[in-house]
């Protein structure tokens, strides 16, 4: 603790790492299980359209997804075998929401298709974006944005790629920093050519030395101007605003896009998809996962996308009956309603607990605005007064409190005194504001839609009472003028008339004259 | 149960530990003012928890509240040894009674119970006590003059008045009382004449003050207070004490004396660090800090009373949640004056 931390906090915590659970040994293949399921949804988007039916024979990296939204990425065959079931099963997600997934039985070959790179240089920078999507690049930090969605047209001048891992337990961008680096810079070296970046800036937190000295020796190795910058251990330093202001001292607000500053940010593992696919025409079919917590036998494996995570923590041998596994790091992830999803591209550790060692679940004491979380907030917010306001349902009050700028980092909720589970206040409360703005979105609409029906009601009705109106006086208008007519003298009245016959006789002949020559044309 | 929830880590530190660590820091000043007053502080502080821990049974009860996990917080214990350390220590029984019932019953438990209080409760007491009965709370002891526990026991829970042989004025009421009345020329005089001079301020008092601050610093250390209030509070003090002494330094105690006396060092660590009834946010602690500093000088040297911290907080206290809605903090990213209003 140094003593401007002692003076002005400015955030973050210094948690036990638990990383050597895992660290030391090298990645290692998952075995191939005996079904996989890969859910057709694989991003931050919407899911994939499946483009294969049962019974199809697939193979590695076989397209049998293809995304249609924008933000959607196309989804492949881990493996090569066959399709035998296209429904829904629970996915990785805190509620165990079941999502449609295609699930392939191996056939243990493990053939590939025939892989094409990306002839990334030559393409038009839409072509290159499209081929991404189509090899299911997303974003393997955790949040799974799609990475060709992060390749704008807008002037990027630094490229940012995140190793800092800064979450407890996990190790799987370690490991992969020191096993792969040379592979990871060149995806790196991908993203800072689509991207026209001048600056590239490779953050990692100091607690990996080996990781650190991996990445510099293949940036010298290959002669790459990226720069290897060891970063504070703090959790959280991995997220993307945070390790910008951690590279650069500068800090961008939650209500500006990193983008909209020149910064784009990728996770390390994310670059080395990126230089996979591009450079040898391999979707992604695996990531590595960190294995750790209370197993015999702890590490890193290269799992398939779709493999179960039951399979991996049996295999990892759990040193006793498991109390729940943690998807995620032990700071935002979640337990798993079951072992039976999927291991999916946000799936970067699994943490197998045992209910001995597990914090026990402490009564929710009332708040006595210790502080402690505003100390501890990386983004500068009063946690106490968005829990105090997000209690009491004073949502314009939870805003005003910036609940916009909370990244769930769960900083406050490790500190708290009260044991208050504050991220969880503060997911209702975004809960509750987005649907009420939807609710008022909706409501404005019908609003808008009545206020356009009484106006149309108005509007025609007024159209009918001067069309009532017009025809009255012209009715009137003629009454009025047989009236003059019979008034007036009868002498003038027998003249007028021969005038009207006269008028009559002469538009009857006209009529006659014309009638034959109208036939001929008709 | 264990936790479902992310974050599946916690800091193992409870309010409990937290109000554990406010009572250990209080430990250095109750042995050094024990050793100048005698068991009868012990006593107090045994008497005080006693009917505060009683006091909150009964109002959890009758508030629906289970026990566990809320008595037994710490929360009525801290409270109870701040009553019991800020009243008198022959106080009659009653007198403490009154003060911690006045505390907890209804400075706490009627407003909500922990963390909902606007009041500090320890000050609610002293304040209500001070204004109610003004005759028994000013029997202080003169320190290092400790009668008879025997005696003290009389006094405390036998309705016998304490003899005057056993009481005296404080050093901060001599000044107040003697000060204008043209008998002596200067303070320091009346302090040597009455005995209740000491090394660097009164005689006795500054060393249980000593002690109050040791314990203060301790908490800073373990991060269970933040610097900004007592800071603000000692050094506003200070800053003021020190412009009418050197205005009138017959007149008008020194920074020292005024820092180390009465409820000074008690108020700027363990009362306007209370995090419940104070400001949160950085800039409010040191505003309110001050502003309980200049105030409690006021009082002290001017108002009606000998001591003004306990009225200082108060008043303070109403403008904490003001206070701490103008100075919120700028978040990540925003530059100053974006955040709040």
């Amino acid at each position: 603790m140094s003593l401007k931390d002692f003076f002005f906090p400015s955030g973050g915590l210094h948690l036990p790492a638990h990383k050597a659970i895992s660290s030391e040994t090298p990645i290692l293949s998952a075995p191939l299980p005996e079904k996989l399921v890969i859910p057709l949804s694989q991003s931050a988007g919407e899911a994939a359209r499946p483009v294969v039916a049962v019974g199809d024979r697939v193979l590695k990296g076989q397209r049998i997804g293809e995304a249609e939204a924008s933000l959607s990425v196309s989804a492949h065959a881990s493996t090569s075998g066959k399709v035998v079931d296209i429904g829904l099963y629970p996915s990785a997600h805190p509620s165990g929401l079941a999502t449609q997934a295609v699930v392939i039985v191996p056939d243990g070959e493990e053939r590939w298709i025939d892989k094409t790179p990306i002839p990334w240089q030559s393409l038009s920078p839409d072509r290159v974006r499209r081929a991404l999507q189509a090899a299911g690049v997303a974003g393997l930090g955790g949040a799974v944005f799609p990475t060709h969605a992060k390749l704008p047209d807008t002037e990027v001048t630094t490229l940012v790629i995140n190793g800092a891992e800064c979450e407890p337990y996990i190790t799987c961008d370690d490991r992969l920093m020191r096993e792969r680096a040379a592979e990871i810079l060149e995806g790196v070296g991908i993203l800072r050519d689509l991207l026209a970046a001048r600056t590239v800036l490779v953050g990692i937190e100091d607690n990996k030395p080996e990781a650190i000295t991996a990445m510099c020796a293949a940036n010298a190795a290959a002669d790459l101007p990226f720069q290897i910058v060891a970063v504070p251990s703090r959790y959280p330093t991995g997220d993307a605003r945070q390790l910008i202001h951690a590279l650069t001292g500068i800090r961008i607000p939650a209500t500006r896009r990193s983008v909209s500053l020149g910064f784009q940010v990728f996770n390390v593992a994310t670059a080395f998809t990126v230089a996979r696919a591009v450079l040898h025409g391999e979707p992604v079919t695996a990531r590595v996962v960190t294995l750790t917590g209370h197993l015999s036998r702890p590490g890193n494996r290269e799992c398939l996308i779709g493999t179960p995570v039951r399979n991996l923590i049996a295999q990892a041998e759990p040193e006793g009956t498991l109390e729940s596994v943690v998807m995620g790091g032990p700071m935002m992830g979640f337990a798993l309603p079951s072992l039976d999803v999927p291991i999916v591209k946000a799936s970067n550790c699994l943490i197998a607990r045992l209910p001995e060692t597990s914090p026990a679940t402490l009564p929710e004491m009332p708040c006595i605005r210790c502080g402690a979380c505003a100390r501890a907030c990386p983004q500068g917010l009063q946690p106490f007064e968005l829990y105090r306001w997000s209690r009491a349902r004073e949502f314009g009050q939870v805003e005003r409190y910036q609940l916009a700028s909370c990244i769930e980092c769960g900083c406050c909720a490790y500190v708290c005194p009260a044991q208050i589970p504050l991220v969880q206040y503060f997911r209702f409360a975004r809960g509750e504001i987005r649907s009420r703005a939807e609710e008022a979105k909706v409501a404005e609409g019908a609003r808008a839609r009545f206020e356009f029906r009484q106006f149309r009601e108005a509007r025609d009705k007024a159209e009918k009472a001067e069309k009532l109106a017009r025809a009255a006086a012209a009715q009137a208008a003629k009454v009025a003028l047989e009236a003059e007519l019979k008034a007036v003298d009868p002498e003038v009245d027998a003249s007028k008339k021969a005038l009207i016959a006269a008028a009559l006789e002469r538009a009857r002949q006209s009529r006659e004259e014309h009638a034959p020559a109208a036939g001929e044309s008709a | 149960m264990t936790i479902q929830y992310s974050p599946f880590l916690r800091q193992p530190l409870r309010i409990v530990d937290l109000m554990r660590q406010v009572l250990l820091a209080l430990l250095p000043g109750i042995a050094v003012f024990t050793w100048f007053v005698g068991l009868a502080l012990i006593v107090q502080i045994l008497l005080a928890s006693v009917v505060a821990l009683l006091a909150e049974a009964l109002l959890l009860r009758l508030r629906g509240k289970p026990l566990w996990p809320h008595l037994t917080d710490g929360s009525a214990l801290v409270t109870a040894w701040l009553v019991a350390l800020a009243f008198p220590p022959l106080s009659p029984w009653w007198l403490t009674t009154t003060g911690v019932l006045l505390a907890i019953v209804i400075a706490k438990q009627l407003y909500g119970g922990l963390g909902q209080n606007p009041f500090n409760p320890a000050m609610v007491a002293f304040t209500g006590c001070i204004v109610a009965f003004p005759a028994q709370m000013a029997h202080w002891p003169t320190l290092g003059l400790a009668a008879p526990f025997a005696d003290q026991l009389d006094i405390i829970f036998g309705f016998v008045p304490p003899l005057d042989a056993f009481t005296g004025a404080t050093p901060l009421s001599i000044i107040k009382t003697s000060g204008g009345s043209g008998l002596y020329t200067n303070i320091q005089d009346i302090l040597i004449q009455q005995n209740l001079s000491g090394v660097f301020a009164g005689k006795g008092w500054e060393w249980v003050t000593t002690a109050y601050l040791v314990g203060g610093l301790w908490l800073l250390y373990r991060r269970v207070i933040t610097w900004q209030a007592p800071l603000a509070f000692l050094g506003s003090m200070a800053l003021l004490s020190f412009c009418f002494w050197l205005f009138d330094p017959a007149h008008y105690a020194d920074p020292v004396f005024q820092l180390f006396s009465g409820g000074a060092m008690l108020g700027a660590f363990f009362i306007v660090t209370d995090p419940v009834s104070g400001c949160a946010t950085p800039r409010g602690k040191l505003i309110f800090g001050c502003g309980a500093g200049v105030l409690a000088y006021l009082i002290r040297v001017f108002g009606a009373f000998p001591d003004g911290v306990g009225f200082a907080v108060l008043i303070m206290n109403v403008c904490a949640p003001l206070i701490d809605r103008h100075t919120q903090p700028p978040v990540f990213g925003a530059k100053k004056g974006d955040a709040g209003e």
